[in-house]
């Protein structure tokens, strides 16, 4: 039975409460609020490389001519060039295709993962979540090197003879499939297992014992009541893809890129921290929805975890 | 006992496979003698001896370290306390900002939050560098903490606090001698989550890094975009076995401890 | 049946006192303006169905619950502002909640921790509770290492060890099996007798209530329905829902007829003519119920000798039969549909069969063994 009158915070939870919040605030939602600004703003060579500044010395006055200054010159950039226009599209099409394979390898992994001996399912996490600590570049660079012209998997192909020539798997759409589908699989795994290993098994006899086969079950059973872990994993994998740079970059070509390596060559290549600034709020606007739905879900889930 | 069926069996091998084979031929890779990564030119333990020379590499690995240990530490600390406001002190206004603060992190692509810290940082005057690194990768990790620590506390039986409030325990104490060490393997496994986060971060520190403080991932990156070497294959095997070390006894010890009360 | 209570304390100085304690959660009203004397070193029980408020009771005498009006005393002192951990009562949690982090020895001296007790006293207090509840031999276990009987008596202990003023049981018995259970009853009466210790149990189970308690509160919404001893309140129930929730009865609705000295007459609905006895008060014309259990009710296969002995009689025909073994119970329809419940014990082998479907059955009863009830 909970108390649903709030009652007066005492001094130690009221700084339980501010340290982590005042942090939050000072370092993941102030500098939202500076880059909405500075993708406002205009390019020029200074450091720093954009102008107007805000000076707040200079008082009301001041303030006055920073936001007469703030244009949305940017914006009208980013709308004019194909280039970021086909970026966006691009970083959506291959998160929504990456998404679409993990969810396809995942669920039968998580379903055997459920499925196996209580007594092994512990080691068998254990087992999935291995490869997700040991570095992300690492797992990246493991895949350079069988990708490459002279790499494994064009030795193994000519060894069968299945193709004559070595084919360039490097700095492809593949290759960054992939890598994304490699990086992000225990991601798309746990999520989906947790709502199985929950699941009450004799659902399924009940099903079965009315007179639904097995693969019917799964459909009319299984997939509604695991519901919530399929968003959960299809948005914890999709939403980080969409802005993914350091696989594309590595695995990718060069024709298209993906929009975080877009962001990333206009911020230091190009210098131009307002055009990025610009990309990453339109990429934000992208993503308010699904994260809003993610952390729905995850907030859910962590109620139900009791 | 239940039995798997075969396609069970085979979408679980499949998928192991899929997960270990590039890193165990990484690793293979990285006792090969020959320069060519993809030749075999026989055993041989030359590229490890060739890291020991190799003292930018050293320094990057220690400065790596010692980011990931203090932002993993105060993302402990900060993570814990988020994890309390959620679950344990109710409502209070702006809790609904807070939380969504807490969990967008974890899946807030990085270019975004690596651009958005260095542009706080550049407007505030601060000096880029090892501190900032740091700071940048505590806020990040100490979300995952939080979302560690609060599922450990939504399944934590109330009763146990109220036992200790009841034989005479007043709350602080009640949470230093009860709450505290049963939730302590649940802030562990945070703290090695929020230490790897930080150990494997490009873009980010990319982003909030200064002249002077390169990180390991941020070296090894710079290497690794010219083309495949076998001396990162060496590192990246030192890698492995570190974590893999570290990752199974956690997990054995955890299993130790936390085994459920109920029988 | 157990050996009556004799109280010590004075009448106007309980162990326990409620006075119209009400406390709400959101909508609910979960506990009513609640008035209650617990007696020094009783055995009292709170008895009701779930969400009744017998519960939040218990939890406001521990502490976690404030009651929003009226007062609570403890030993004559209003506890309602003092902390759970510097309340002179302990209680034993449903769950147990042990400590799983310490050993048995741990979770029972942990409150004689807290109050700085020297460490010599500790080791004789924890040698004497584990005496207490027979544990000797596992004081190095983990929780997680006991049987549920042996948890169940780690939380007994623990919360025994300060020696409290009051013990708070909260289904205490909740999670063991059934014979294990009745066990445990028996040994929970011998150490209240032999500890002599105010115990406060909550309880859903009747006759866990029935077994173990001087006397039982008997909780409905919020409000306490009757208190009373458990023969008061099985045979005296003030109360259709008090009889209707203690064991099994039969209910005759009706009007007084007439009134006299040694009784009442009711005229049931259908017209049927009832003596009940001991009903002093009770005026001509009152609606009432005959509450009349199962067990009170005597089943013959032909009509008993009316002349004999003024007692209330009805004929039916038998329409169910349920074979419980130690006993049978007949459901006997009447004529005007009305079904009646009489058990009948199995005293000779065999001896049910007798009586089969259908067959037509007297049903009588005496007079004092109906309860009048007019609310």
């Amino acid at each position: 039975m909970t108390n649903d009158t709030a009652p007066q915070k005492s001094v130690g939870e009221r700084l339980i409460i501010a340290l982590p919040y005042l942090w939050l605030v000072a370092f993941f939602l102030v500098p939202f609020v500076i880059v909405g600004k500075i993708s406002l703003s205009q390019t020029v060579i200074a450091q720093p490389p954009y102008t107007p500044v805000l000076d707040l010395s200079a008082g009301l006055g001041g303030l006055i001519d920073f936001f007469g200054a703030l244009s949305a010159d940017t914006y009208a950039t980013l709308a004019g060039d194909d280039l970021y226009l086909f970026s966006y599209l691009k970083s959506l099409q291959v998160a929504g295709l990456s998404t679409a394979i993990l969810l396809a390898i995942g669920l039968p992994i998580a379903h055997a993962m459920a499925r196996a001996p209580a007594r092994l399912q512990p080691f068998l996490v254990v087992a999935v979540m291995l490869p997700f600590w040991t570095s992300f570049l690492i797992r990246i660079y493991a895949w350079m090197t069988i990708l490459q012209r002279d790499g494994l998997l064009n030795q193994v192909l000519q060894g069968l003879g299945l193709v004559d020539e070595p084919a360039s798997w490097l700095s492809t759409d593949t290759a960054v499939l992939i890598g994304i589908v490699y990086s992000y699989l225990p991601f798309m795994v746990l999520p989906l297992y947790a709502s199985l290993h929950k699941l009450d098994e004799s659902l399924l006899e009940a099903a079965a014992d009315l007179g639904c086969p097995r693969w019917k079950a799964f459909w009319l059973v299984t997939v509604p009541l695991i519901a919530p872990g399929i968003g959960a994993g299809c948005l914890l994998c999709l939403i980080p893809i969409i802005g993914e740079f350091v696989i594309p970059d590595l695995l990718g070509g060069s024709d298209t890129m993906m929009i975080g390596q877009t962001l990333w060559t206009e911020f230091f290549a190009n210098k131009d921290w307002p055009v990025a600034s610009a990309i990453a709020v339109v990429l934000l606007m992208l993503l308010v929805v699904p994260i809003a739905a993610w952390e729905a879900l995850q907030s859910r889930q962590i109620r139900e975890g009791r | 006992m239940r039995r798997l069926s075969r396609f069970n069996l085979v979408s679980l091998a499949l998928g192991l496979a899929f997960l270990y084979v590039p890193i165990l031929i990484l690793v293979v890779y990285s006792f090969n003698g020959s320069r060519l990564v993809t030749v075999w030119g026989g055993f041989s333990t030359r590229w490890y001896a060739a890291l020991l020379e190799d003292l930018p590499l050293q320094e990057a690995a220690l400065t790596s370290l010692g980011i990931a240990f203090v932002s993993a530490s105060a993302a402990t600390v900060l993570g814990t306390l988020a994890a309390l406001t959620l679950t344990r002190l109710g409502r209070f206004r702006g809790r609904l900002p807070f939380a969504a603060m807490v969990y967008a992190p974890l899946v807030m692509p990085e270019v975004i939050t690596g651009l958005s810290l260095l542009l706080l940082f550049v407007a505030v005057g601060f000096e880029r560098g090892v501190v900032t690194v740091t700071i940048a990768h505590t806020t990040l990790t100490l979300c995952f903490v939080a979302v560690v620590v609060q599922s450990r506390l939504a399944s934590f039986d109330r009763s146990l606090e109220e036992a200790a409030m009841d034989l005479g325990c007043p709350p602080l104490k009640t949470f230093l001698t009860v709450t505290l060490p049963v939730i302590a393997p649940a802030i562990a496994a945070g703290f090695l989550l929020a230490f790897s986060l930080s150990l494997d971060d490009i873009v980010i520190a990319s982003f909030t890094t200064g002249p002077g403080a390169t990180t390991l991932p941020i070296r090894i990156y710079s290497e690794v975009r010219l083309g495949v070497k076998p001396e990162i294959n060496a590192v990246c095997t030192i890698f492995i076995a570190v974590t893999a070390v570290v990752v199974i006894l956690a997990s054995l010890i955890s299993r130790r401890t936390e085994r459920p009360a109920a029988g | 049946m157990r050996r009556a209570f004799v109280p010590r304390d004075d009448l106007d100085k309980p162990m326990v006192r409620f006075d119209a304690v009400t406390r709400r959660f959101a909508d609910v009203t979960a506990v009513d303006q609640l008035s209650l004397d617990i007696r020094e070193g009783e055995f009292f029980a709170l008895l009701g169905p779930s969400g009744c408020g017998k519960t939040t009771l218990l939890r406001m005498l521990a502490g976690f619950e404030r009651p929003d009006e009226g007062r609570l005393l403890l030993a004559g002192q209003d506890i309602a502002a003092v902390p759970p951990w510097r309340r002179p009562v302990n209680m034993m949690f449903q769950s147990y909640a042990l400590f799983p982090h310490l050993s048995v020895a741990g979770n029972i001296a942990f409150g004689l921790k807290q109050e700085r007790m020297p460490r010599r006293e500790i080791k004789a207090r924890l040698a004497e509770m584990l005496r207490l509840v027979r544990l000797e031999g596992l004081n190095k276990r983990k929780p997680h290492q006991l049987s549920g009987g042996q948890r169940q008596r780690v939380a007994l202990a623990r919360a025994l060890a300060k020696h409290p003023k009051v013990l708070l049981l909260d289904e205490p018995l909740a999670a063991l099996d059934k014979k294990l259970r009745e066990e445990t009853q028996y040994e929970l009466m011998a150490l209240q007798d032999r500890l002599d210790t105010t115990f406060v149990i909550v309880t859903h189970d009747q006759e866990e209530a029935m077994t173990m308690a001087h006397r039982i509160g008997v909780m409905n919404h919020g409000r306490l329905a009757q208190v009373g001893t458990p023969a008061e309140i099985y045979e005296q129930p003030c109360s259709r829902w008090v009889a209707g929730f203690i064991g099994d009865v039969n209910f005759f609705d009706g009007t007084v007829d007439a009134a006299g000295v040694d009784g009442v007459v009711v005229a049931d609905t259908a017209g049927r003519r009832f003596r009940a006895a001991g009903t002093a008060g009770i005026q001509a014309g009152t609606k009432v119920a005959l509450a009349v259990r199962p067990e009170k009710i005597l089943l013959t296969t032909a009509a008993p000798d009316a002349a004999a002995m003024p007692v209330n009689t009805v004929a039916g025909k038998v329409a169910d039969i349920g074979y419980l073994g130690d006993l049978s119970l007949y459901k006997v329809r009447l004529d005007d549909g009305t079904v009646v419940k009489a058990s009948v014990t199995n005293a000779r082998r065999f001896a049910a069969s007798d009586i089969g479907w259908d067959d037509t059955v007297w049903l009588s009863f005496a007079p004092d063994a109906a309860v009048v009830l007019t609310e």
